[in-house]
């Protein structure tokens, strides 16, 4: 049943009347997600693709019965909203929003957890699960379904490795952008733990980056895993202390190298393609 | 955002941490009358800045004077010395490490003590490190931190002084947004006084609009990115001379990667961003004909993007300011088809991969 969302789940927008709010709802609708609605204070009556807009998550939640929210208002705006959500009793909420400071981040995080609510992202193009279910600002098309779980730190890159994978003959359950900030929610080792209990994946896909040690803790639990796990790192020629784009993506007094992620993969037998084309001849024939 | 040495000690000693005397300077007629013997010290934003020489003590003026001549114009690991901290000697009977930082396993604040500062604190073995987690949701509690300066054998009167400081510095760390305090070392003079003689402060760059104060502040970045930066745009020099400009930070990445495993050397590396706005991309081709890259690598996955108005961008800046530098674009995703005649009658050279790309970026002469 793929990780995380699937062909059951309902989802609200928070921001839906913004440009890029009613954007994705068309996007998400046409790809076959169950979006019930969108929350912006002050406009609730109005209507979207058809689709109720509310003042508030409670309301949203209330009226439509969904569980989980994509958050895609400005960052200033950013921690209020995932609160708002969290506190109406959301289950999920999908962050996309980039740029959110790093207090705000940690403080959504904090509350989540107390919570018990799961948080993917800041800074992340979402989750799909391919012909089920998309909740982010991923292209849809370039998904099918299948048997492969990716885990990535990146958009467009994972956009890239996953044709790579598509035209390689092979699908995948779920792809989620875990976020490409130093604090995140949902991580590599958290979305493992997901794969390695759903029944449709047969092995894991990690796109990672430089900055900080997400990929050297993702080594950790692999051999604990019955899945086989591939990787990719980007920035394996990236300067020190340089944020390469992405805020998580800086090299920081001497930690956080592909060198030492490659390094960690290699210890416990984590094939690292060179190159993003390389990851589909390392998956043939394994799935 | 790194701070420089002598605004990060401004920003804690408005909370209320003690400081050395000092005065920022560029000329040592301005420090004649500072009570010698003082520090001179080199303000760059970067570590090492002892090891390179740019940190030396003045017995007097005279000898000041000698040592603004060394140390302005010096050039530390890149950075040129403009100004330099004129600072009172601070004798220690003891040295302390501090620091704040957001933790990113942990997703929270780590605080982190050590009677073993006044060295990088890299170099301190792990059992010497005292550290503790802060939720953000609590904050800084009174009954762990006894806990941390109890573990630290420290007198009373010297705990109760240490918490003080280490109060004010979460509230810094919080209130300033930062990701990074570091005080090392926190010095305990024969008095008994405590003084943050050298000061690491690093504001969070997501956080900087709700920080005005900072947006005049001098950066440790290039002109050309000072100017990507206005414009929202991730552009950082590297040392080769092939500009690479692509749609997200990890595919711009991952660009350079590729084009490095076919032998050439990324001199550019330039995130576009989500955007297919022709305009956008018209600013980031000037930027990036401003670096001066031999050869231009364009590489485009438009999931959503549209690839043709990309393009179109990419025409009108190459005809607009006349750009003479050759460009091969692997160009992929929505509307490709129409991107590639748009870049062919421009002049540019379309591929279908982005080892395609590097490889004809090679062969152009780029490395």
């Amino acid at each position: 049943m793929a990780i995380l969302v699937g062909g059951s789940t309902k989802v609200i927008i928070q921001g839906i009347t913004g440009h890029q709010g009613t954007f994705h709802a068309g996007a998400m609708l046409e790809y076959g997600t169950k979006v019930v609605g969108g929350v912006t204070p002050r406009k609730g009556g109005e209507e979207v693709h058809g689709l109720p807009v509310f003042d508030s998550v409670k309301e949203a939640m209330a009226e439509t019965g969904a569980t989980a929210s994509m958050v895609l208002v400005p960052a200033k705006f950013a921690m209020d909203a995932c609160y708002e959500a969290m506190d109406a009793g959301i289950e999920l909420l999908v962050l996309i929003t980039e740029r959110i400071p790093f207090h705000d981040a940690m403080r959504i995080k904090a509350y989540a957890k107390s919570k018990d609510i799961k948080v993917i992202g800041p800074n992340t193009p979402g989750i799909i699960s391919p012909g089920l279910c998309k909740i982010g600002i991923m292209p849809g098309h370039i998904f099918t379904e299948g048997k492969v779980g990716i885990l990535s730190r990146s958009g467009t890159l994972t956009y890239e490795i996953v044709d790579w994978i598509t035209q390689g003959g092979m699908g995948q359950s779920t792809c989620m952008g875990i976020g490409g900030d130093p604090v995140i929610g949902i991580n590599f080792i958290e979305g493992m733990e997901l794969f390695e209990k759903d029944s449709e994946t047969e092995c894991v896909v990690l796109v990672g980056e430089i900055g900080g040690t997400a990929e050297e803790d993702a080594a950790e639990i692999v051999p604990s895993m019955s899945k086989k796990v591939f990787a990719y790192i980007a920035g394996q020629t990236a300067p020190a202390e340089k944020r390469m784009g992405h805020a998580g993506a800086i090299i920081s007094r001497g930690r956080g190298t592909a060198e030492s992620k490659i390094k960690a993969f290699d210890e416990v037998g984590v094939p690292v393609a060179a190159l993003p084309s390389d990851i589909s001849k390392l998956l043939m024939g394994q799935v | 955002m790194k701070l420089l040495e002598h605004k990060a000690k401004e920003v804690l000693s408005r909370y209320g941490i003690p400081v050395p005397r000092g005065v920022l300077a560029s000329d040592p007629e301005l420090v004649k009358d500072f009570p010698f013997p003082a520090a001179i010290k080199a303000q760059v934003p970067t570590g090492g800045r002892g090891k390179a020489g740019g940190v030396k003590f003045a017995k007097d003026s005279e000898q000041a004077k000698e040592f603004f001549d060394q140390i302005i114009g010096m050039n530390i690991k890149g950075y040129e010395v403009k100004q330099v901290l004129v600072e009172e000697m601070v004798e220690s009977e003891k040295d302390l490490y501090i620091s704040f930082m957001i933790d990113r396993r942990e997703g929270t604040t780590l605080l982190m003590v050590s009677d073993e500062g006044g060295v990088e604190v890299e170099s301190v073995p792990d059992e010497k490190i005292i550290k503790a987690h802060i939720s953000p949701l609590i904050g800084i509690q009174p009954l762990a931190l006894k806990a941390l300066t109890m573990s630290l054998g420290l007198s009373e009167k010297e705990a109760e002084d240490l918490t003080s400081i280490l109060n004010i510095c979460y509230q810094v760390y919080e209130k300033e947004d930062a990701e990074l305090i570091e005080i090392n070392p926190l010095v305990v003079t024969k008095e008994g006084r405590f003084v943050a003689v050298d000061a690491k402060v690093t504001i969070d760059d997501n956080a900087l609009a709700r920080h005005p104060e900072y947006q005049d502040v001098p950066q440790d970045i290039s002109e050309l990115e000072k100017e990507a930066k206005k414009k929202g745009i991730a552009f950082v020099q590297l040392d080769g001379d092939i500009g690479v400009i692509a749609n997200g930070a990890g595919l711009t990445m991952a660009t350079l990667d590729v084009l490095n495993a076919k032998g050439g050397k990324g001199g550019v590396f330039l995130d576009l961003g989500g955007t297919d706005d022709a305009e956008r991309v018209k600013e980031a081709f000037y930027l990036m004909q401003m670096a001066k890259p031999s050869v231009i690598l364009l590489n485009i996955f438009g999931g959503i993007t549209k690839c043709d108005t990309v393009a179109q961008g990419v025409k009108e800046a190459l005809e607009e300011r006349n750009i003479d530098i050759p460009v091969v674009a692997r160009i992929k995703g929505l509307h490709e088809k129409e991107a590639k005649e748009i870049l062919k009658d421009a002049g540019m050279i379309p591929t279908d991969t982005i080892s395609e790309a590097a490889e004809e970026v090679v062969r152009l002469g780029g490395s």
